[in-house]
């Protein structure tokens, strides 16, 4: 991938006036879309396994410029316990996941219950590249450039009753493709839940691929959703149910570990987690010695998202 | 350290086992050169430096009960050096935390200490070390006499402390795969302590 090396020749740190630091932008795009474009000229010629091409059209309102995080360590570092619990377990293991055919099944308020399958969903609305901010909640961080559209988008397309304040995301649990569901680590399968305003905001992304490309077995394909103001863990990955609920959704992690994984699992440098600091994290990618930078709140989304939790003790909803 | 622990290899045996002791150190550079080490250098070279640790300290504990099995009586000339990997290999994991998470600053290292529970486990293990690492020489066996034995059974509780440290930092992922085999292994080690002196005191009775 030349993207990360073209991005690093211009340093986000550096001091530039606003007129440049727009064009730069604008400059960025041009050139992502161009390589995205140029690579999907090259995949009309390239193996029948490579990953399958993605275009997204950049959206710069919603993306960082930050220095993006290799393809290689973004495909390679992954946490998807389905898969096994070490960084590299999913790279090495998904690939028994089989992503065709796949569909997401609406239930609980809706009017009508209904299945989207995957073209369907891929049509639903215009592919857009978005350059987000990933906070784990280990205290480590990437710049990944993921392909969808707002989660919204298909939330509108759910006739979802007023009574529905929560929604809930299942992921396959599938002991014959995915080897460590049988463990007992988390309870299967996988779910993550957002209230319907966290849902509809337009920075809930419904994420079909990254880098230009359909989203790789490890990070999550064929659908997941990514939700880059809060840990990692509440982007929940190949997801085939999507339930609208009036009370709260029992969430994996929460129910492992309460006191150490809330609901909302807002970023948040302010509140530890029990064994560690949130307050700085460690992005992933830079120099071994290289210090490490400070978590912002929301990760960096708060104009975006801060609303949300007006008059809320986000000490105690952590 | 390493000039001291090379000065006390008498004989080529104990060359070959400082060579090995000093193979997952020349792994590590090595990769480093090669750029391997994983997308998180940082946190993969703790936890390796920290398994290491863990590993000798497994190897220490198990030359009395393996010399006391098979009747092989030198191996004990080896305990020393094993144990003083164990402390090489601690100090490294010591550091690497004490500089790139708190940048030699002790303010924060202490803050640390004291607000995460397996952090604080594994400070204290690293503090019990040190005096058995200190008076592992010749001088301090003669001089300490029967307080060498005393000072030195703190091994015991540092092989119960460093497991808390490894299981407390384990409990958010819910993954007790690879320390329950330590665990285990450690505690069968104890136990046979525990047995042996068990036996002991009924004989002197």
């Amino acid at each position: 991938m030349k993207r990360p090396t073209f991005c690093s020749q211009i340093s986000a740190s550096e001091i530039t006036p606003p007129e440049l630091y727009a064009r730069r932008r604008e400059f960025l795009t041009l050139g992502a879309t161009s390589l995205i474009a140029s690579s999907s000229l090259i995949s009309s010629w390239a193996l029948a396994d490579t990953p399958k091409k993605l275009v997204g059209k950049s959206n710069p309102q919603f993306s960082t410029i930050e220095k993006l995080t290799s393809y290689q360590d973004v495909t390679h570092y992954n946490n998807f316990y389905e898969f096994g619990t070490d960084k590299l377990d999913p790279f090495q293991n998904a690939h028994t996941l089989k992503t065709e055919p796949w569909a997401i099944s609406i239930e609980g308020l809706v009017k009508k219950q209904k299945t989207f399958d995957i073209d369907q969903l891929l049509k639903l609305a215009p592919m857009e590249e978005r350059i987000y901010r990933f906070r784990c909640v280990e205290g480590w961080s990437m710049v990944i450039p993921w392909i969808g559209y707002p989660l919204s988008q298909l939330i509108k397309a759910c006739d979802v009753l007023s009574s529905a304040r929560y929604v809930e995301f299942i992921s396959l649990a599938d002991p014959t493709q995915m080897p460590y569901v049988k463990s007992s680590i988390l309870k299967w399968p996988y779910t993550e839940g957002l209230r319907l305003d966290e849902a509809m905001n337009p920075l809930t992304l419904l994420t079909f691929g990254l880098y230009g490309e359909i989203l790789p077995k490890q990070n999550g394909a064929p659908i997941r959703i990514t939700v880059p103001w809060k840990y990692g863990f509440k982007s929940a990955k190949s997801i085939i149910k999507i339930r609208f609920t009036e009370t709260q959704p029992t969430t994996s992690w929460n129910l492992a570990a309460p006191s150490e994984y809330g609901f909302y699992s807002n970023v948040n440098p302010k509140v530890a987690h029990p064994r560690w600091s949130q307050s700085t994290e460690r992005r992933i990618g830079t120099d071994l010695f290289a210090p490490k930078i400070k978590t912002l709140p929301f990760n960096g989304y708060e104009q975006q998202v801060g609303h949300l939790y007006a008059g809320m003790d986000l000490q105690k909803y952590y | 350290m390493l000039a001291w622990i090379y000065k006390n290899t008498i004989n080529q045996f104990h060359k070959i086992l400082v060579l090995l002791g000093l193979t997952p150190l020349a792994r590590l550079i090595y990769l480093g050169y090669q750029g391997a080490l994983t997308a998180n250098p940082i946190e993969f070279i703790t936890r390796s430096t920290g398994t290491c640790a863990l590993i000798f300290l497994c190897l220490t504990l198990s030359i009395t009960p393996i010399k006391k099995i098979t009747g092989l009586h030198q191996l004990i000339k080896y305990r020393r050096t094993l144990g003083l990997f164990v402390f090489f290999y601690a100090t490294l994991h010591f550091l690497i935390w004490f500089w790139l998470e708190h940048d030699f600053s002790i303010v924060a290292m202490i803050k640390d200490v004291f607000e995460r529970p397996f952090i604080t486990a594994g400070f204290i293990s690293f503090v019990m070390l040190c005096p058995l690492a200190l008076t592992s020489n010749k001088w301090s066996i003669r001089y300490l006499k029967q307080r060498w034995i005393k000072v030195h059974s703190l091994i015991y509780i540092i092989s119960i402390t460093v497991v808390i440290h490894y299981w407390w930092h384990k409990t958010g992922k819910h993954d007790y795969s690879t320390v329950i085999i330590y665990a285990l292994l450690l505690a069968s080690l104890l136990i046979y302590r525990l047995h042996s002196w068990f036996l002991n005191s009924i004989k002197d009775k």
